[in-house]
């Protein structure tokens, strides 16, 4: 771990006005550093995936800053965000969001074909992608004939086709059984986070927690302290 | 280069696009159906519109005369008013009238060999010019001017003279009536009769009318700028003179707004609008929200909103023009079909009614996108995450 990767300053973030104001995330400070697999754990309605949506330029924070890579993502126009989320930040989301009309290749190659590839070099760089998460078989399959263990896997080649800095996992194992999520995890653990990436997972999975450097608490919109991994045993 | 480069590029998103909306079977085949039913009806009943225009108008066209003199009161070939000879004197004697001839037109009944009897309608000639005269496919015009000669008309009404041969017989009003040849003309009339031509005077003769006879004087102008001056000069003496294309219009005016036709084709065009848009609209918009979060994540992934915008417009775009050309294409299996059933089937699609469907189908898909395209623009990608 050197280089920071995401400077998380001061974030608040609210819901509803007047009455119904409700607060998710209240005044968070936090670094995730390059190299990094980083957990942000806690109960349902603590404020993980908002504050994961604001770090990752998805939702715009009502006050504090996100720096990545010494640029203030917040001070970015629109469309100059949504390039950083294509350049820089990889998503795996909950229920994977696959397009269930593509077939996985084609799914994999969407974040490049986004950034103006051509259509067959994109394909061809996602099969390369599919064969390191070990589906190169699968590349012509739509996404509602693998198991889930599978489609978790599609969606990870489809975060890393870019060949983003950050990734970004929301709930990685929830839809997964023990061994299929704790697989899932060991293999982004060996073959997806690297020195020049960071991976910051929203997660209430204990099952996983061995594999994190780093575990960041959350509780009521703030972080409730911060500790570093269990060693994980091969 | 960079152009090429830009528009592969666009290519790929498109691509993508095209996939999500073909892949959708059902869906797709919903939105196609919708639009082509929606295309089929309005191209129908343009078409069945124009075929009935047509014909109305179809003796103007066939005798092909540039301006045509007529009481002010007609409004349609079929219902002339007779004029007195002497407006062909007068007609003839304006400065910018190169010639001027009469020309008879109204129905009769003719008794054909098998004894039966069958209307028809009698267009008489000017025996001088035989100005107006049509096509002959089979005969000699010359033998017009022989005894009780006829030309028979080879339409889609021909057949209802029980075939007749050069040399045919028939009775008209107790006169004999001979087959001389045959013609062609550009099209058939609208009231399912087959047409005979002959000279004016023996039209006159063997058609019991009114004092006057003269159905319409036929003129040809010196030139195209002596028109408006003839014009001027016959409408001094009571009647008016028209251009072809002004009698055709007339003509087809009364038929629009003056018989209901045009209101209940408009009010058919309508409601085949209306069917397609429902269906379609409806279709598309399902198809949206079901590809809401997927869309969604395409933003969260970092596709622009200009790109979404894009996709939506290029489905909305290829649906109608598919559609669009599968209503056309059945409608225009459907009336060659009808045509092969019943020669007299009044449909013509022409390139107004495709135009009309076009724009239609255009405000269709544009309707139906415009509201796709507000909740795909509206979605958050947070809700993504939010699941």
């Amino acid at each position: 771990m050197t280089a920071t990767a995401v400077k998380a300053m001061g974030l608040v973030k609210w819901f509803g006005e007047g009455d119904v104001k409700t607060y998710a995330v209240r005044d968070v400070s936090f670094e995730a550093y390059f190299g990094e697999m980083l957990y942000i754990v806690g109960p349902s309605g603590s404020g993980k995936t908002t504050l994961l949506s604001m770090i990752s330029g998805i939702l715009r924070p009502d006050d504090g800053s996100v720096l990545v890579d010494n640029k203030m993502i917040w001070s970015l126009s629109n469309d100059q965000i949504a390039d950083f989320r294509l350049k820089s930040v990889g998503f795996v989301f909950q229920d994977y969001h696959l397009f269930p009309r593509l077939t996985t290749a084609e799914n994999v190659a969407i974040p490049l074909i986004l950034r103006r590839e051509n259509w067959d070099n994109a394909i061809k760089t996602a099969k390369e992608y599919l064969e390191i998460v070990g589906l190169k078989e699968r590349a012509e399959l739509t996404p509602r004939k693998l198991s889930g263990g599978e489609q978790q896997r599609v969606a990870i080649a489809r975060a890393i086709a870019g060949r983003p800095d950050i990734l970004i996992f929301d709930e990685p194992t929830a839809s997964l059984d023990g061994d299929t999520g704790r697989k899932i995890v060991d293999f982004i653990k060996k073959d997806v986070l690297n020195d020049r990436r960071c991976i910051i997972i929203v997660t209430h999975d204990g099952r996983i927690y061995e594999y994190a450097d780093r575990i960041m608490q959350m509780e009521d919109g703030r972080i409730s302290g911060t500790e570093q991994g269990a060693p994980h045993e091969e | 280069m960079k152009v090429v480069r830009s528009v592969k590029a666009w290519l790929g998103i498109l691509r993508i696009a095209y996939k999500l909306l073909t892949n959708d079977r059902p869906k797709f085949a919903a939105l196609i159906v919708g639009i082509a039913f929606a295309v089929f009806l309005m191209v129908q009943m343009t078409s069945i519109f124009a075929g009935i225009l047509g014909r109305a108008s179809s003796t103007v066209t066939n005798i092909g005369a540039r301006v045509w003199v007529m009481d002010p009161a007609v409004k349609t070939v079929a219902n002339n008013i007779p004029m007195p000879d002497y407006v062909l004197d007068a007609v003839r004697s304006i400065d910018g009238v190169k010639f001027a001839v009469p020309l008879y037109s109204g129905g009769a009944l003719v008794r054909l060999q098998s004894g039966s009897y069958q209307a028809v309608t009698v267009v008489g000639l000017d025996e001088g010019s035989l100005y107006g005269r049509p096509e002959l496919v089979e005969g000699k015009i010359e033998d017009l001017y022989a005894e009780n000669a006829f030309i028979a008309v080879r339409d889609a009404e021909f057949s209802k003279l029980e075939k007749p041969q050069i040399g045919s017989e028939f009775e008209l009003n107790d006169h004999r009536g001979v087959i001389i040849g045959f013609a062609k003309v550009t099209s058939a009339g609208l009231f399912g009769t087959p047409t005979l031509y002959t000279t004016y005077k023996r039209a006159i003769q063997y058609i019991p009318s009114s004092r006057y006879t003269i159905s319409f004087i036929l003129v040809e102008p010196k030139s195209n700028a002596d028109i408006q001056y003839i014009q001027e000069q016959i409408r001094r003496i009571g009647y008016i003179a028209m251009t072809r294309e002004g009698f055709v219009s007339k003509i087809a005016r009364y038929y629009m707004f003056q018989t209901g036709l045009g209101t209940n084709i408009l009010i058919m065009t309508v409601v085949s609008f209306i069917v397609g848009l429902s269906i379609s609209g409806q279709t598309f918009y399902t198809f949206i929200l079901e590809n809401r979060e997927k869309f969604g994540a395409l933003k969260a992934i970092g596709a622009k909103g200009r790109e979404l915008l894009a996709m939506i417009l290029f489905q909305a775009a290829f649906t109608a023009m598919m559609g669009y050309g599968l209503g056309v294409g059945l409608c225009s299996l459907l009336i060659a079909l009808a045509k092969l059933r019943l020669p007299n089937y009044a449909a013509s699609i022409t390139y107004i009614n495709l135009g009309i469907a076009f724009i239609m189908v255009v405000i269709i898909a544009g309707i139906s996108s415009c509201i796709g395209i507000r909740k795909v623009v509206n979605i958050e990608p947070f809700e993504t995450f939010r699941g």
